[in-house]
C-alpha cells in the first residue's frame, strides 16, 4: 500500500477503483454524450483522450492532473453529480483548475445528498504511480490510501 | 478570507437561504485558490456563458429556477453566448428534428429564466459582447464575472480589465452577490507574466495558429509577447482589435490562457513594460517553422481523412463588422479569379445580432448573399456538438472549433481558396 498527501477542497471518504488520465480531463468532450443519452456508467466520450476514451467514468476514482476545454466544464460537473453519474471521487496532481473547483464547489453547496470528495496537489509522483484499476481509498484529511 | 459585515451577514443567512448559498459558493471558491476578500463587481453588465437549452442541463434549469424564486437575480443585466440553432444554417430533415425537438427542446424555457434572471435583451446572444455593435464593452481596470473564455481573455489583454477564467453557473453566482474572490487574474500579482514569447516569423502570423501555438506551450500562464508591433502597425485599430479576437480565443481554447500582454500594444504592456516579466521566465521562440509544426501537429478526426467537405464555418469567435466587410471582398475577388459564381461548400458566417443588423444597412450585405454564403448568429461549436454533425466533414479557420469539435483546420487562406475554387477538398 503507498500512500498519498493532497488537499482537501471537498471532503468525504470513499473507496473506489481508479481510472487515470495522464493528459487534461475535458470535461465537456467526456461527460456530454454520456449525460445526453442516458448513459448512467457515464462513459468517456472524448475521442482525443486515449487514457479515458470508452472507458466508465460513474463511480471511479478519477485521477487527473487538471480539467481542460471549455468554461462550461464546472457546470457539466454539477449536472453529473445531479444526475448521479459523476466520478465517485477526483484526485488531480495538480493545483485544482478553476473550472473543476467551482464544478465541484457548486454541487457540494447545491446539491444534497451528493458525495464526490475532490482532492488536489498530490503531486507528479502520484499520477506516476497510478494505474486503472488500483483499488483507492479516500480519508477525511487528503490521505489517499492505493493498493 | 476577509468578508465585510455585510458579506458575512449574507452568509449567515439574513437574506434568506438562497443568497446565503450564493455566498457560500463564492466564499468556498476563493478559498479554493487562497482568496484574501470577495471585492465587488463595478463592470456594467456581466456576459454569461451557458447560453444553450439542452435538455441535459436539466440541474442548471433547476438551480435556476430555485434562484428565480428566492429573487435571487443578477444585480447586473448580462448578455450571453450565441444560440445554438438558427434555421438559415443547412441542417437536413433530421437535424433539424434532433435539434429543435430532442437536443435543444428546452431553448425558449431557457431565455425565459434567463430574462428573468437578467438578460440585457432578445439580441444579446453572441460570444464577443464586447464588439461595439453590442454594447457590453468593459473599461480598462473594470471587475467582472465573465465565464467564456474568449471574451475573458479579451477583456483582461485588449481592454485591460479583470476576470478569472470563470465557469460558466459560477459567472451568475459573482453577479448575483455583487462580488468575486479576489484571486489570480484579478489581483496586480496574478497578472505577471511567467513566458516571454518571441514571435520571430518573416511574415505576419495567422492569428489564430499564433494563439494556438502559444496556447498550447504556456498552457495557464500569462505570456508577454514580442514581435507583434511589426505586425500591427496601427495600434488597437479595428484590424488589430479583431486579429486579437482570434488570437486569443486560440490561447484560450487550445490553451488555458486568460491573459496575454504583447509588447507596445496592449494597454498594461504599453504602461508597464518589461515590469510585467516574473524572474526567470520561460522562454518560447516561435518561427515560421514553429507555426508550420503546430499546425502539421493537429490530428484530423474525420472518419474519412479525404471526404469532400460538406459546411464551412468562419467566425468562431463570432466577426467583427469589419472581418465580415473583408470577407465579403475576399470571397468575390476569390470566385471571381476562380470563374465561380457561387461558393463550391456551403459556408457559414457567424457573428453577432448587433453587428448583423449594422452589416445588413451596407451595400456589402447584398454582396456577400450574392456569393451564397450563409450569415448566421448561430454557435458553430453547440451546432457541432452532437453525434450527427460531429460525423460530418466540416472545415473551419476557428482553432477554438478545431479544439472542441470535429471540424479540420485550415488557415484562412487555405479556406478561402477552398470555398471559391474547390480542388482538392
Amino acid at each position: 500500500m503507498k500512500e498519498f498527501k493532497g488537499r482537501v477542497i471537498a471532503p468525504g471518504t470513499v473507496t473506489a477503483e481508479a481510472i487515470v488520465t495522464h493528459g487534461g480531463l475535458n470535461t465537456l468532450a467526456s461527460f456530454q454524450k454520456a449525460l445526453q443519452f442516458g448513459d448512467k456508467k457515464a462513459t468517456c466520450g472524448d475521442q482525443n483522450n486515449p487514457d479515458l476514451y470508452g472507458k466508465q467514468m460513474a463511480g471511479k476514482a478519477l485521477c487527473l492532473p487538471q480539467t481542460i476545454g471549455s468554461t462550461t466544464g464546472g457546470m457539466v460537473i454539477y449536472c453529473a453529480c445531479a444526475m448521479g453519474r459523476q466520478p465517485a471521487c477526483m484526485l488531480f496532481s495538480n493545483p485544482i483548475d478553476s473550472l473543476a473547483a467551482a464544478g465541484s464547489i457548486l454541487a457540494s453547496v447545491w446539491l444534497e445528498n451528493v458525495n464526490m470528495p475532490v482532492i488536489d496537489s498530490l503531486g507528479e509522483e502520484f499520477l506516476s504511480y497510478m494505474k486503472d484499476g488500483m483499488t483507492v481509498t479516500l480519508k477525511d484529511d487528503g490521505t489517499v490510501c492505493v493498493e | 478570507m476577509y468578508l465585510t459585515d455585510e458579506q458575512q451577514a449574507i452568509l449567515n443567512g439574513e437574506k434568506g437561504e438562497t443568497m446565503a448559498k450564493v455566498m457560500k459558493t463564492l466564499v468556498m471558491y476563493g478559498d479554493a485558490f487562497g482568496a484574501d476578500k470577495l471585492i465587488p463587481i463595478t463592470s456594467e453588465y456581466n456576459h454569461l456563458v451557458t447560453s444553450f437549452g439542452l435538455k441535459m442541463i436539466s440541474p442548471v434549469y433547476e438551480l435556476m429556477d430555485q434562484l428565480i424564486q428566492a429573487g435571487a437575480v443578477s444585480t447586473q443585466k448580462f448578455s450571453m453566448d450565441p444560440r445554438p440553432v438558427d434555421k438559415n444554417v443547412p441542417a437536413n430533415f433530421l437535424q433539424n428534428l434532433i435539434f429543435n425537438k430532442i437536443m435543444y427542446a428546452k431553448q425558449d424555457f431557457y431565455e425565459d429564466q434567463l430574462q428573468q434572471l437578467g438578460l440585457l435583451d432578445q439580441d444579446a446572444f453572441t460570444c464577443a459582447c464586447y464588439l461595439d455593435q453590442v454594447g457590453n464593452k468593459p473599461q480598462k481596470g473594470e471587475i467582472l464575472s465573465w465565464a467564456e473564455s474568449s471574451a475573458v481573455v479579451y477583456a483582461n489583454s485588449v481592454l485591460g480589465a479583470r476576470c478569472n477564467r470563470n465557469s460558466g453557473i459560477m459567472d451568475i453566482m459573482g453577479s448575483i452577490a455583487g462580488c468575486v474572490p479576489h484571486f489570480g487574474l484579478v489581483t496586480d500579482e496574478g497578472r505577471k507574466a511567467a513566458w516571454i514569447v518571441k514571435v520571430e516569423t518573416t511574415k505576419k502570423p495567422e492569428a489564430q495558429l499564433l494563439g494556438s501555438a502559444i496556447g498550447m506551450k504556456v498552457m495557464e500562464d500569462v505570456p508577454y509577447i514580442y514581435g507583434m508591433d511589426k505586425w500591427l502597425t496601427n495600434g488597437l485599430d479595428d484590424s488589430a482589435c479583431a486579429y486579437l479576437k482570434d488570437f486569443g480565443a486560440a490561447t484560450a481554447s487550445n490553451g488555458a490562457v486568460g491573459l496575454y500582454h504583447m509588447h507596445n500594444l496592449t494597454p498594461e504592456a504599453c504602461e508597464q513594460g518589461e515590469s510585467l516579466i516574473v524572474e526567470n521566465a520561460r522562454v518560447y521562440v516561435i518561427d515560421d517553422a514553429e507555426l508550420q509544426r503546430v499546425q502539421d501537429s493537429y490530428p484530423v478526426i474525420w472518419k474519412n481523412k479525404d471526404a469532400k467537405p460538406r459546411l464551412c464555418f468562419v467566425g468562431c469567435p463570432h466577426m467583427s463588422l469589419q472581418q465580415l466587410k473583408d470577407w465579403t471582398e475576399a470571397v468575390e475577388q476569390g470566385l471571381k479569379n476562380a470563374g465561380n459564381k457561387k461558393v463550391l461548400i456551403p459556408t457559414v458566417f457567424t457573428s453577432a445580432p448587433g453587428v448583423i443588423r449594422e452589416f445588413e444597412k451596407t451595400e456589402y450585405a447584398q454582396r456577400l448573399k450574392a456569393t451564397g454564403v450563409v450569415l448566421s448568429y448561430i454557435c458553430p461549436l453547440m451546432y457541432m456538438n452532437n453525434p450527427l454533425c460531429g460525423s460530418m466533414p466540416v472545415i473551419t479557420c476557428s482553432n477554438k472549433l478545431r479544439t472542441y469539435t470535429t471540424a479540420r483546420y485550415y488557415t484562412e487562406g487555405e479556406i478561402l481558396e477552398k470555398i471559391t475554387k474547390g480542388g482538392n477538398r
